[in-house]
């Protein structure tokens, strides 16, 4: 039953995300690459890691990819988007990438050949997940926490309202959103 | 439970949640014109009830279009996805002590999985519109959903720490000395006000705000596919109020009545409650939202998780936690 729900996911996530690969419209992509990334979580459950499903969805499905989605309605790329894609999208440009991934896939195929027993499914639940992080692994926890920091600043520094004029009234207290914002009307109107 | 017994529970479960969001779209107008001095719809049937089915076929038999210039099959596609996600959120909602269709150990992960996966069908109703009004109404959920999300998680954070479980079903058994709304009342009040956020209902349905987006990220939508976001919207309304009775009220404990009954006690309340909301608190404007999130409820949240994790580790000396 497992195994064949495995299979069904696997296919599911391999189908999904070569189109989300080739696809040209933006929003279908990503609605593809969704639709993968469901499937992993269901994989992950499958293997015995409720809690990285679970993260999955809600951290890669449900946030990651949402934010994705904003940015493409922020653009509003429409049909223009759609052939500058299907431009960039030449036969030619899969060769490279084609060749590499096919190294990739040698690779694994001997590594699993090499493998005696498949991977046991022990549960791990949130609790062991939890006291590994905070464990052994508590400096990496660290480090990426203060990476978040240092995006969170960044963003910060982006979005915080700066003088452009000391002489302009009206514009010294002018975010530089506004200044996108209205840009995106602009091309949105056109 | 048997096999056989748990789908058939489970389809009773979601005729329940469907019937039950129909018949509050006639509730919640009666109820508003209670509380604001005047009627609703009382015309149909004893107490009006019966306009739940005119308003059926009226839907129903309205044309099924799909304007052209929209993106044609995810504007089929967003209306279906909002329901699916909140039906699937009741799986996990206990409603008696071995009543429940599943029972996982990341029970309250996959509701709030659930949730954050309802957010697209606003997000591509509204992208795949075409519309100027449905884009602006879908990017403002996007940003206010993602928003609450963060807080609506982490005000349950309380909760689980105290209970020492992500599974609801030990979630209401933690509850048996003392209902989580007294310990964790700033969790409650952070998970009620995220929660009004997540299902987009008044007074924070700045995705659809009708006086100056039109309909927002529905405007194109008519008909049976309207009537899904509709459905999904009051799905959201019942899942959440569910969620509170059994995070912060008990879920279903309570004396001598069953429990399925204490539990239909408790979640019709918190609706009333939320409609009671709705009724009373006028619509703040979009940039207030977003900073009433960033600046007030997440520095609560945080305190809240602080100082639950001291008062836990205190009281238990860590005993909640290996």
């Amino acid at each position: 039953m497992e195994v064949i729900l495995f299979y069904i996911s696997a296919f599911i996530a391999l189908f999904t995300t070569v189109f989300a690969l080739t696809r040209t419209n933006a929003a279908h992509a990503l609605i593809y690459l969704i639709i993968s990334l469901l499937a992993v979580a269901v994989i992950f459950f499958l293997l015995g890691a409720p809690f990285a499903a679970a993260l999955e969805v809600v951290i890669y499905a449900g946030a990651i990819m949402v934010l994705f989605v904003f940015v493409i309605m922020m653009l509003n790329l429409g049909e223009a988007g759609v052939e500058r894609e299907r431009q960039r999208l030449n036969p030619k440009i899969w060769i490279l990438p084609a060749i590499l991934s096919g190294v990739l896939l040698i690779e694994l195929l001997l590594v699993i050949s090499k493998l005696e027993a498949p991977a046991t499914g022990t549960l791990i639940g949130a609790k062991q997940v939890g006291l590994t992080l905070f464990g052994p692994y508590v400096l990496a926890v660290e480090i990426a926490s203060m990476l978040l920091l240092a995006g969170l600043v960044g963003a910060y520094h982006v979005g915080r309202r700066f003088r452009l004029r000391a002489t302009d009234d009206d514009a010294t207290e002018a975010p530089l959103t506004t200044e996108i914002s209205t840009e995106i009307q602009k091309e949105v109107s056109q | 439970m048997s096999d056989g017994m748990t789908v058939l529970f489970a389809l009773g479960v979601m005729a329940a949640a469907v019937g039950g969001a129909a018949v509050l779209t006639w509730f919640e107008r009666r109820l508003l014109g209670v509380w604001q001095d005047r009627y609703g719809p009382n015309r149909l049937g004893p107490f009006g009830i019966l306009q739940v089915a005119a308003d059926m076929i009226k839907l129903l038999t309205k044309h099924d279009w799909v304007p052209p210039f929209a993106d044609r099959v995810v504007f089929i596609f967003a209306p279906t996805a909002i329901v699916v996600a909140m039906l699937m959120g009741f799986a996990v909602i206990p409603f008696g002590p071995d009543l429940h269709i599943i029972d996982v150990n990341i029970g309250l992960l996959f509701f709030l999985g659930m949730t954050s996966l309802a957010v697209y069908s606003v997000l591509l109703g509204g992208l795949a519109s075409n519309n100027k009004y449905a884009l602006l109404g879908g990017l403002r959920s996007a940003a206010q959903m993602v928003s609450y999300e963060v807080f609506m998680g982490l005000s349950l954070m309380g909760v689980v720490m105290l209970s020492g479980s992500f599974s609801l079903q030990d979630i209401v058994a933690a509850q048996r000395d003392m209902w989580f709304c007294i310990p964790q009342f700033l969790g409650l009040f952070v998970f009620l006000i995220a929660g009004i956020a997540e299902s987009h209902r008044l007074p924070f349905d700045l995705p659809e705000a009708e006086h100056e987006l039109t309909a927002g990220f529905h405007t194109e939508y008519g008909g049976m596919k309207f009537a899904m976001f509709m459905l999904g919207e009051y799905l959201g309304l019942i899942l959440i109020s569910a969620m509170i009775v059994t995070l912060f009220f008990g879920g279903w404990l309570g004396p001598w009545l069953p429990p399925i009954v204490w539990f239909g006690i408790k979640t019709f309340f918190v609706i009333c409650f939320f409609i009671l909301l709705r009724a009373a608190i006028p619509r703040p404007r979009y940039d207030q939202l977003m900073s009433l999130g960033w600046k007030v409820m997440l520095p609560i949240t945080l305190i809240n998780l602080v100082a639950t994790g001291a008062i836990a580790l205190w009281m238990h000396d860590g005993g909640a936690m290996t």
